[in-house]
């Protein structure tokens, strides 16, 4: 027993070997244990001393040593209900005293142990906040609910077994049902987790079906225009047309068979083929190509002016541009040149033979000056042409004249190639060439008409009426001065030949006639037998005879005689005599001044001459074909360009540029604006006439 | 109808042309004298240019209308002439 003791006090000893805190009473176990240790060897035969000695006290090594007296002292301990780790000088700052005060009373509390719980109390804030959220009204709400639910919870239990046989319906009903009671529960009473129930029902789902149908899509077709101002402006004229189409067609009702032949003539056309309406563009293709080809005749047309004509003092020249031919002319020769009073670049050529022994067929071609490759309009005919006029206002309107005495008017509108109009021998046709014809201005009847002379010395004015040529002899060219008698009874030939005329520009009834014999007679439309004044002209025919554009009494005449003869209808002889080396084919005035005119010659030249300048030579003198063989026949004045043509008996004309010398105005003195127009024209002319006449009164 | 051939002719056979070609109004060749894929090829090209060529002229005035329209490349000129059914397109060597 004591051993066990021992024991028991080693394992205490072994577990608080460290701890010194055991109170005294513990010591002598301690103690014991202590010498236990020390003296292992020994143990059993001191174990009995100690059981012995066992109150005997054994001092620590630090222990304090007190004397008795102080062991002997009293302390009286208070427990007092302070914290004894409460600072008791805790001083705080004051503001207002602006020192630091002690605290007067410090809190004593002294917190051992704390613990945070999760228990609410259930009117605290935090525990309403939880119930609204877990749906439970208030407390007194509760009390209510919890008692109406209870009312509620018997019948629908009653409810519920009840209708548990119904399958679908009451499962859905009782499903509502349930649902609410739910709700209820949950506001109130959480739900018990044992024995809770959660119904569901499924209702009907009534059977889908889908129906389609696929139609077949309408017709599509992509459709673009524009909407321009143009095309809008197209649509209207064309409004516009049919509207006016309409009126017409319900004022133009009888025309019926008119319209069924012009009806079959369209059919025919769209039938054939198509290549008739490229005509036009096919026109404008080919003048703009033969522009290319002659390109740089073309500039110079319009832009060349000769720089050299400064230098040359008063002398200028010709340059050429275009040459026109025909192939199917090229045996004939040009018997007359006229240019379109409308169409300034148009121009008509004649053609025939001179030769009286080569009589063959002859043409009338017209050309442009944008295509000189191929004429505009070419009609062929049977006889040689003498002459031709366009007529000044309708310039579709063509006389012709032929050498076997027939005149014909061509209408240029129309495609085939006939005359409109042609006189024939029951119709008054000339027995001799006819020489010139003019159109005349339109007489009271509105009717055109021209006048024709002729080798058979007839003057006839021709009328076109309606579909016919009505001829009236104005004048009969007879015989100035007595003719020796022939054989007895023969009455001399008292006709002459007429070859050339040409009415006053002004006046309308005047015109002079040229005849075979050299002879210029001065008629008028009046006076049918008589001549009003006869001048000796000539030696040989009077090849032209020209009145001036300008200045009324002035007319020039040509001759195969190689002279050119200026006059003034009023003096018996001429005022300007040229002689010019070769028989002249023609002569003609220039339509920019008074002064100027030019002359062709059989040699191939080319004389222009102005009289404000140089009266007696001319101021050009140019051979304008390369053969010298060809003589030249006919000359004319473009109205408006600065351009001649000139056609030669090989069937050619020649175009060609007068240089500025030849078109020379009279110099504008400094700061004095000259009038231009005619006046001027004619005063310069006067000028001249005066200066030679006043010669002539002073030998008078 | 013969004297539309025979200028079409006589432009053929003008001094430095190259070749024509009729064009309807679709942009379809109908007559030609190069050939096939150049004709096609101009036909197609010069249509659109026509066509916009006169829609500018026009667009400034309805009145107006478009007469020619010419090229002139450094190797040689073409030259369009618009009609209402028709187009005829030339290639002209001018300088020679």
């Amino acid at each position: 027993m004591p051993v066990t003791h021992k024991t028991l006090v080693k394992s205490k000893q072994g577990s608080n070997a460290q701890s010194q805190q055991k109170p005294l009473a513990a010591k002598t176990a301690k103690v014991v244990s202590k010498k236990k240790d020390e003296d292992d060897g020994t143990e059993i035969g001191e174990g009995g001393d100690e059981w012995m000695h066992g109150k005997t006290l054994i001092k620590p090594p630090d222990q304090l040593d007190l004397t008795e007296a102080e062991l002997k002292e009293e302390f009286t301990r208070i427990l007092t209900a302070n914290n004894p780790h409460a600072p008791q000088n805790i001083v705080r700052y004051s503001f207002k005293e602006r020192s630091y005060k002690p605290i007067s009373s410090v809190d004593q509390l002294a917190v051992h142990f704390f613990l945070e719980g999760n228990l609410l109390h259930r009117d605290s804030d935090e525990a309403r906040r939880q119930k609204a959220k877990q749906g439970l009204p208030d407390e007194k709400a509760t009390v209510v609910t919890e008692t109406e639910d209870e009312k509620l919870e018997t019948p629908l239990q009653a409810a519920g077994g009840e209708e548990a046989g119904d399958v679908e319906e009451g499962g859905g009903e009782d499903g509502a049902h349930s649902v609410d009671s739910k709700t209820g529960k949950k506001e109130q009473k959480l739900t018990n987790q044992f024995n809770f129930s959660e119904r569901a029902s499924q209702t009907l789902n009534n059977p889908l079906r889908e129906r389609g149908c696929q139609t077949e899509p309408p017709p599509r077709a992509s459709f673009s225009a524009t909407a321009n101002q143009w095309e809008i402006y197209d649509v209207y004229l064309e409004e516009m047309q049919k509207q006016e189409k309409n009126k017409e067609k319900a004022k133009a009702v009888p025309k019926k068979e008119d319209d069924k032949g012009k009806k079959k003539l369209t059919l025919v056309e769209t039938q054939s083929d198509d290549l008739t309406k490229v005509a036009k563009v096919a026109k404008i293709i080919e003048r703009m190509v033969n522009q290319n080809t002659f390109d740089d005749i073309a500039q110079d047309f319009r832009y060349f002016e000769d720089a050299s004509d400064e230098f040359r003092e008063q002398e200028g020249t010709l340059l050429p541009l275009w040459k026109f031919q025909y192939d199917q002319a090229k045996r004939l020769s040009v018997t007359a040149l006229c240019w379109n009073q409308s169409y300034k670049d148009l121009f008509a050529v004649g053609l025939g033979s001179y030769d009286f022994t080569k009589q063959g067929r002859g043409m009338l071609v017209f050309y442009s000056l944008k295509n000189s490759t191929y004429p505009e309009y070419n009609y062929p005919t049977t006889s040689g042409i003498l002459c031709l006029d366009i007529h000044p206002d309708r310039p579709y309107l063509v006389a012709v004249g032929f050498y076997d005495g027939c005149v014909a008017v061509y209408n240029l509108k129309e495609e085939r190639p006939e005359p409109v109009y042609k006189s024939s021998s029951k119709s008054g046709k000339h027995t001799d060439p006819v020489w010139q014809v003019r159109w005349q201005k339109d007489d009271m009847d509105n009717h055109q008409n021209f006048f024709s002379v002729s080798s058979d010395g007839r003057v006839v004015s021709w009328t076109l009426v309606k579909s016919e040529l009505v001829f009236t002899d104005i004048i009969k060219l007879s015989l100035v001065g007595a003719v020796s008698e022939g054989p007895e009874g023969v009455p001399p030939p008292t006709m002459a030949c007429g070859t050339s005329f040409d009415f006053h520009k002004q006046i309308n009834y005047l015109f002079l006639v040229g005849t075979e014999e050299g002879k210029i007679h001065k008629c008028s439309k009046a006076y049918s037998s008589q001549f009003l004044e006869t001048y000796d002209a000539h030696n040989m025919a009077v090849d032209a005879v020209k009145w001036n554009q300008f200045h009324p009494k002035v007319f020039i005449s040509c001759s195969s005689d190689w002279t050119v003869k200026i006059w003034d209808h009023t003096i018996r002889t001429p005022v300007f005599i040229f002689d010019l080396n070769a028989a002249v084919g023609d002569v003609a005035w220039s339509p920019y001044s008074s002064t100027v005119f030019a002359a062709v010659t059989a040699d191939g030249k080319v004389h222009v001459f102005d009289l404000g300048i140089n009266k007696y030579e001319a101021i050009c003198q140019q051979p304008v074909v390369a053969k010298k063989k060809t003589k030249l026949t006919h000359i004319e004045f473009n109205p408006v360009y600065p351009i001649i043509i000139v056609g030669d008996d090989r069937g050619y004309v020649t175009s060609l540029k007068l240089s500025p010398n030849l078109r020379s105005k009279p110099k504008e003195k400094k700061g004095q604006e000259l009038p231009r127009g005619p006046e001027v024209e004619i005063a310069k002319m006067e000028k001249l006439l005066s200066l030679l006449r006043e010669p002539e009164n002073s030998k008078a | 109808m013969a004297e539309v051939e025979e200028t079409l002719k006589r432009i053929q056979t003008h001094k430095g042309v190259i070749g024509t070609i009729v064009v309807n109004a679709e942009g379809i060749p109908i007559r030609t004298t190069l050939d096939n894929s150049t004709t096609v090829q101009y036909a197609g090209l010069l249509h659109q240019l026509t066509m916009k060529a006169r829609s500018t002229v026009r667009d400034i005035d309805p009145q107006n209308d478009l007469t020619f329209l010419r090229i002139r490349s450094k190797k040689h000129e073409i030259m369009v002439a618009p009609d209402k059914e028709y187009m005829l397109i030339v290639i002209q060597n001018p300088s020679e």
